[in-house]
């Protein structure tokens, strides 16, 4: 974070030969602020939103256009596939998606009825997949979701077999990007009469999401557990396996081994609902540097383009999106994005965010349940603010800018299908993002750490 | 009444057939043989069928039952009648690890004993150990009735929400916020009922013990620290 000084018409008039003050790098204003704030609760910031430090990521590479050595095709002319499947491992009905852009999975509780409808809506309208969360399935998302992936969590919050089997596709959620190894909290403030009855659990009561399935304790029980799943919807269905990027090797090796059909690697950008602060700012892999080693490890078990990986975590642009593809992902999946298109932290709610004691763009009291927006609440009167039949257009929208940024730079690099994007379409500003993604640095053959 | 030998019929032919029944079929009693240990025996049955498993199972037998009896004439591994919705499951031997982790209805009868994490999550289900409970059992249990007839491991009912647990013998330890309560009339009524429902006539109500969630836990507070 940059610190800035306080500016000296801010300030009282100096006293003669004093030094302005000067803000720690250290104990800037911010670290003061938490442990003033720590030391009169008592308790850990929670919040919502993914990592606000600034960490390695797609900025860092750029894309090299073909000129001589490779040849470019027309823009808005000559055609560039975007359409990718999905569970064609085992699954008897894979998914098909137009575009390589999925939402990734948010729960009823955390997001309000009408969010989850506009996420169903904008999907559909674009082609893609949406994806339930830690909360079980709702009637309207399921409605207005063409292709319904379900997520399988620790909690169980909700599962029950009949979901599943109405699911097109089950995400066995492992871990997540913004907190690998944590789990969930959805605090009191949140649990409406609807959601405790999802959930099993007490109205108002702060409600703890397992961090491990109960059931299983480790690979050998995924493998089972994923035997089981198939077994109750006589192998129909894709299974994801959703890891958060910690150790992407040996989890997506693991995940594979135990037989899923699609690997889900979330890196530490990733949203969350809740969780504390100090997990999503120092624990896990940016996504820039999860992705190669998990496609090494689909290469290694020579798996790749046949177990598919969906990558996510800080995807906000199609350049996003066609970097994440050309280093070996199959798709992506958003989450953060997809709810700030929906209208979360809108500047035209200036106004009631400094209510709040914060400011449209900062907003990321997610768990407290007073969103203005009427995206991360269950309170009747703020979720009714959100038009999911607007909201869902202008995820659509996003998407469809997702979509043709990717195909702008895929053609530019000479691609009929965005998949063909590869590694040789990249090099690095930095020599950290070129160790990282293992391509090389701007100007030269040198990949730290091969060459 | 349809016999499956699983020595030769494969798991995924038995789970597709036992699938495919019509609500009105009349293959209501099915008996299957040479389990062998295998997994996932009887998933996600949907319709009010007997099934008597001849042997010894394999991980998460009767998973995700729904109206189903299936009765285990042997031992069961991990996770048997997991997420069960409503039915019965019947283990006449012993039970591994996590039986009827997060069930949500129905009732889980284990004849013998259960391994650690018994009931973890359980979110509705009752479930009834004639012998002993291992450690950790009924974790994060949010509602449904454990009943144990012998003896509980350590930890007990660590970070429970509103699930009952009835214990006839001793406890090794109680988890973290899970206290001793006094059995009022509705708790006696619950368990009673459960019994009942187990064919445990014989059992008393009063030789058990009620225990619960304090809940102090419900909501954060920096003074209950120590118990995180």
């Amino acid at each position: 974070m940059t610190v800035q000084d306080p500016s000296p018409q801010d300030l009282p008039a100096a006293a003669p030969h004093r030094t302005l003050p000067r803000y720690s790098a250290t104990f800037d204003p911010h670290t003061i602020s938490e442990i003033q704030r720590a030391a009169a609760t008592g308790i850990y910031d929670i919040r919502g939103g993914g990592a606000k430090r600034k960490l390695p990521h797609f900025d860092d590479l750029l894309f090299l256009g073909a000129s001589i050595s490779r040849y470019p095709l027309e823009g808005y002319r000559e055609k560039c596939g975007t359409n990718v499947v999905l569970g064609t491992r085992f699954a008897k009905t894979p998914i098909e998606l137009k575009i390589p852009v999925t939402i990734a999975g948010m729960s009823f509780g955390a997001l309000s009825g009408p969010a989850k409808e506009a996420l169903g809506r904008g999907a559909s309208a674009s082609g893609t997949s949406t994806t339930t969360g830690d909360g079980g399935m709702t009637a309207e998302e399921r409605e207005h979701s063409r292709t319904l992936v379900y997520q399988y969590l620790p909690s169980r919050y909700g599962m029950n077999p009949e979901d599943l089997r109405k699911a097109d596709a089950i995400e066995v959620v492992v871990g997540q990007g913004a907190k690998p190894g944590g789990g969930g909290m959805l605090l009191g403030q949140k649990i409406s009469p609807r959601v405790a009855k999802m959930r099993d659990l007490p109205e108002g009561i702060d409600q703890r999401s397992a961090c491990r399935h109960p059931d299983w304790t480790g690979p050998d029980d995924l493998e089972i557990k994923i035997e089981e799943l198939r077994e109750l919807t006589d192998w129909e269905k894709p299974i994801y396996v959703k890891v958060g990027a910690s150790r992407p090797y040996y989890d997506t090796a693991l995940a594979v081994k135990s037989g899923a059909d699609v690997v889900v690697l979330d890196g530490m950008q990733g949203g969350t609902a809740a969780t504390q602060d100090v997990f999503i700012e120092n624990v896990g892999l940016p996504i820039l540097a999860a992705i190669r080693p998990a496609v090494q490890a689909l290469q290694d078990l020579g798996m790749h383009r046949k177990v598919q990986l969906i990558v996510s975590g800080g995807i906000r642009t199609g350049a996003d999106v066609a970097k994440a593809l050309a280093l070996g992902a199959d798709a992506v999946a958003i989450g953060t994005a997809a709810l700030i298109a929906l209208g979360d932290n809108d500047p035209r709610l200036e106004d009631e965010y400094r209510k709040l004691g914060t400011t449209a763009g900062a907003y990321d009291d997610w768990h407290e349940g007073r969103d203005p927006a009427g995206i991360t609440t269950q309170d009747p009167v703020l979720a009714a603010r959100l038009d999911p039949v607007k909201a869902g257009r202008r995820l659509a929208n996003y998407l469809a800018v997702l979509t043709l940024e990717c195909q702008t730079i895929a053609r530019a690099c000479g691609k009929s299908h965005v998949h063909n994007l590869e590694p040789e379409d990249l090099v690095a500003l930095t020599v950290e993002a070129a160790a990282m993604a293992g391509i090389p640095l701007a100007g030269t053959n040198w990949i730290p750490g091969k060459f | 009444m349809p016999t499956v030998d699983l020595a030769e019929v494969k798991l995924r032919d038995l789970n597709g057939a036992l699938h495919k029944l019509p609500r009105d079929t009349n293959e209501t009693h099915w008996v299957i043989t040479n389990p062998g240990g295998k997994h996932a025996i009887a998933c996600g049955v949907n319709l009010p069928l007997t099934i008597e498993v001849e042997g010894h199972v394999g991980y998460y037998c009767g998973g995700m039952n729904s109206d189903a009896t299936i009765i285990i004439e042997g031992n069961a591994g991990v996770g048997v009648a997991e997420n069960m919705m409503s039915g019965e499951v019947r283990v006449k031997g012993d039970a591994s690890q996590a039986a009827g982790a997060t069930g949500r209805g129905g009732l889980l009868v284990i004849e013998g004993n259960a391994s650690a994490r018994c009931g973890i999550s359980m979110k509705g289900i009752d479930i009834v150990v004639k012998g002993s409970i291992g450690s950790m059992s009924a974790f994060m249990a949010q509602s449904g009735n454990l009943v144990v007839l012998g003896n509980a491991g350590e930890a007990l009912g660590d970070s429970i929400y509103e699930a009952r647990l009835f214990v006839r013998g001793s406890v090794a330890s109680l988890g973290a916020d899970c206290i001793e309560k006094t059995m009022g009339a509705e708790d006696r009524a619950a368990l009673e009922a459960v019994l009942e429902k187990a064919e445990l006539t014989e059992v008393s109500a009063d030789d058990f013990k009620l225990y619960g969630s304090a809940r102090r836990l419900y909501h954060f507070h920096v003074d209950n620290v120590d118990a995180y």
